[in-house]
């Protein structure tokens, strides 16, 4: 039985259980709609034209995001792994910085630019930046001297070095690290439409479905589409990734 | 199943047209091809053929960790089916056999942790065997403190702490230098006298099959199946240089050189033509 | 140890840098610090100095991560384990538990909520969805990757189920794991504070939202400022539990 066969099955088995649980009365049909509800709720988000610019919207935001994040990160990440020591003098700066939720940041941001998009692409991008950073850095760092020495032999000067030598090197790892930040950065701009709730996003749909009389259905359909579009960004660098470095770059660690 | 003839029941291993195809269609690669040879009890039977014939297939079988396509493997009688309870393995990557997590101690006594034995006879019999071995000090390490053949001498402690009557060695002595093999070697040999545990040895290595066995038995080469069975007529006491200087010695190392050269009388192998390194 | 400076460098230039902007939204490390001793510094000696927001807040949101971030490490080792050694088990769950790690948690928040309510019981079902991913994935990747010569060599001793569980395929896979456990515990943290956010009478997120609500800057600063040292420590810890446990992969090239 060929691996998407099996993976349909397990879907459409966890699909019936829900199903059956719902109709037992095992489950509260009114908070937690069983699958036949949820998916008529996303063939009705889906019939709407606004369901669709807030679709869009979100895409867009994290789209711009990423993008400034890794212009940001990627060339910072160079030039700060090129220089010996940087590593292990920003680990702790780092870690401390981590560990701080974006979300947590939201109010204090939207102060200060807005509570539109501006908001939610601004935390995002301060989120996705630090894998991408992270594993620019470490890669950088991490090059073998002896390839360095060689570039340098050959007359190339820092920067040529830096594009030549360090950018190919680290490339495989950087990629990893623009993956889980396209994921981290799509969950940011989710929950900031989510929980800021002033701009379009498929984060607001959830929170106008759940306030108020609340259908839940809807909330669950808009969640379904918001995994639905992180799967398809995920499986697409996977692909990415695949063509761009010829081999897997699935990392054993996933966000 | 052929049936048992009743003389065969005397021996402690009997393989029988032993089969083995990996795979099936047009990639299927013959490992095995009606294999059959018995091991007496208290022998050392050495196992001896060119590379990629065959012969790990044939000692996993025999330990029961591959069931064979076709033929049989009887241990003292009885049909071989999963691992059976009185045998032991030794693998060739002994960095990767040993589990680096537990010191030498509890690697040796890995094995007698389900036997219902007090934690403090445990640990008697996982020290003796260790100093069986030679290594009465390094109970309290972990593998990776100590030397290939220091670390190959734990393993070959840890299969023998269950005292089991059948040990199964595969290559075991291919990923050591060549002085340490020789102390291997030897060592082998003194513990398998002193215990009288059969021991069936696969190498690739001809001196050293000659050396340690009481019995070689050569295959040919892919799909494996039994070139010759010569006994090994040399002292009971052997020694790495006299003996290898013998006469005896020689002769026996040539005619398993020249078996392996002409690979098989019946041309056996598909490509023919191409000799395998002796 | 090398970072300090840097952090200390860090600290200087935002003191300098807050005190020449004058801006109400920064203000200056020295007056964050300040109140945060004035918040959480100023009770009693026996309770080693600690006021009550320590014990109203700061507990219990510590208390909810740490305990939704155990709960998701058993689940997560256990399933794992289990999905790991078959073949063909994770083929089947494959696609659910994409699409279950793609769903951005925060988004689940209102399905807990009117599930559990307000409270910790909403918050544990947030953190421990969350954060069972990396756990659960990564167990099964340190489970497939196991060595094939000491599966072989387990068996060859015919090692029974529990002994194989216990000191092979766990030991075996504990550096995965391990990687796993210290991504999930900074997911907990985040989780915890977005749940207190939504849908919590107390916890750090609570306050951090009432500081914001009240445009108490400094107060604001001080609680984000905790949320950081509580993800450093609580890393640093997992980190050297993490040594100690695998003290065996130091000179065997698997650790990571």
């Amino acid at each position: 039985m060929p691996r998407a066969v099996r993976g349909l099955i397990g879907l459409l088995a966890f699909g019936v259980v829900w199903e059956a649980a719902v109709a037992a009365g095992l489950l509260p049909a009114r908070f937690l709609p069983p699958p036949s509800v949820v998916l008529a709720g996303v063939v009705e988000l889906f019939a709407q034209d606004a369901f669709l610019r807030d679709v869009v919207a979100t895409v867009l935001a994290w789209a711009i995001a990423l993008g400034v994040a890794v212009a940001v990160a990627v060339p910072a990440g160079l030039v700060l792994g090129s220089v010996p020591g940087v590593r292990a003098a920003s680990r702790v700066l780092v870690e401390f910085l981590r560990p701080i939720p974006s979300v947590a940041l939201i109010p204090l941001v939207v102060l200060l630019v807005g509570g539109g998009p501006e908001a939610k692409i601004t935390l995002a991008v301060y989120a996705a930046t630090w894998p991408v950073l992270y594993n620019t850095l470490y890669a950088v760092g991490g090059i073998d001297p002896v390839l360095r020495d060689t570039a340098r032999t050959c007359g190339a000067g820092p920067l040529r070095t830096m594009l030549a030598v360090a950018l190919p090197h680290a490339a495989p790892s950087v990629f990893t690290g623009v993956r889980m930040a396209a994921a981290i950065a799509l969950i940011v701009v989710v929950s900031t439409e989510f929980l800021a709730g002033a701009s379009r996003g498929i984060g607001n749909v959830v929170l106008t479905a759940s306030s108020g009389a609340g259908r839940s259905d809807l909330v669950l359909a808009a969640t379904l589409a918001a995994g639905a579009v992180g799967i398809l960004i995920n499986e697409g660098l996977e692909r990415l990734g695949e063509r761009l470095f010829g081999r897997s770059t699935r990392s054993a660690e996933p966000v | 199943m052929t049936a048992v003839p009743p003389q065969t029941t005397q021996h402690m291993l009997d393989v029988r047209h032993l089969r083995h195809t990996y795979g099936d269609g047009p990639d299927a690669h013959a490992a095995l091809d009606d294999l059959s040879f018995t091991v007496a009890a208290g022998e050392l039977a050495c196992i001896v053929g060119p590379s990629g014939c065959g012969k790990s297939t044939l000692l996993r079988t025999v330990a029961g960790l591959l069931a064979p396509g076709g033929g049989d493997v009887l241990l003292h009688g009885t049909p071989v089916r999963g691992v059976p309870a009185d045998l032991a393995f030794v693998f060739q990557d002994y960095s990767r056999s040993l589990f680096p997590w537990l010191t030498v101690r509890r690697n040796v006594e890995f094995p007698l942790n389900w036997r219902s034995l007090p934690r403090a006879e445990r640990r008697d019999r996982a020290q003796q065997e260790l100093e069986r071995v030679g290594l009465p000090d390094v109970g309290g390490r972990y593998p990776w403190q100590l030397s290939g053949g220091m670390q190959q001498r734990v393993a070959i402690a840890r299969a023998l702490a269950t005292e089991p009557a059948l040990l199964l060695m595969d290559e075991p002595f291919a990923s050591v230098d060549a002085q340490t093999r020789f102390e291997l070697e030897d060592l082998l040999r003194r513990v398998q006298r002193e215990r009288g545990t059969t021991v069936l040895l696969v190498t690739h290595d001809i001196d050293e099959s000659v050396y340690l066995a009481d019995r070689v038995l050569v295959l040919t080469g892919a799909p494996a199946g039994l070139l010759a069975d010569l006994p090994v007529d040399l002292p009971e006491q052997r020694d790495q240089i006299a003996t290898r200087e013998s006469a005896a010695f020689v002769a026996l190392r040539a005619e398993v050189a020249r078996l392996l050269r002409t690979r098989s009388p019946g041309a056996r192998s598909p490509s023919g033509g191409r000799s395998p390194s002796a | 140890m090398r970072g300090w400076p840097v952090v200390l460098a860090a600290l200087v230039l935002g003191e300098i840098g807050t005190r020449v902007a004058q801006h109400p939204f920064f203000p200056s490390p020295s007056a964050v610090l300040a109140t945060a001793a004035q918040v959480w510094l100023t009770g009693p000696p026996q309770r080693l100095l600690l006021a009550d927001p320590v014990f109203d807040d700061v507990l219990p949101s510590l208390a909810r991560a740490l305990g939704g971030w155990l709960i998701a490490a058993v689940l997560g080792v256990t399933c794992g384990v289990l999905l790991g050694r078959s073949r063909t088990a994770l083929d089947y769950v494959g696609p659910l538990f994409a699409f279950a790690r793609a769903i951005p948690p925060p988004t689940l928040i209102p399905v807990f909520l009117v599930l559990f309510g307000i409270g910790t019981r909403m918050q544990l079902a947030t953190i421990v969805f969350a954060t069972v991913w990396p756990v659960l994935l990564n167990t099964v990747d340190g489970v497939r990757s196991l060595d094939r010569v000491q599966v072989d060599t387990a068996r060859s001793l015919r090692t029974p189920r529990p002994w194989w569980i216990g000191m092979v395929v766990l030991p075996a896979a504990l550096p995965d794991i391990f990687a796993g456990l210290r991504l999930s515990l900074s997911i907990a943290v985040i989780l915890m504070v977005v749940s207190e956010l939504v849908g919590a009478a107390n916890g750090i997120g609570y306050e951090l939202l009432l500081a914001q609500r009240q445009f108490d800057f400094p107060l604001m600063w001080a609680w984000i400022g905790l949320l950081g040292a509580l993800g450093y420590g609580l890393n640093a810890l997992l980190l050297a539990v993490e040594r100690r446990a695998l003290g065996w992969t130091a000179l065997h090239g698997t650790g990571r």
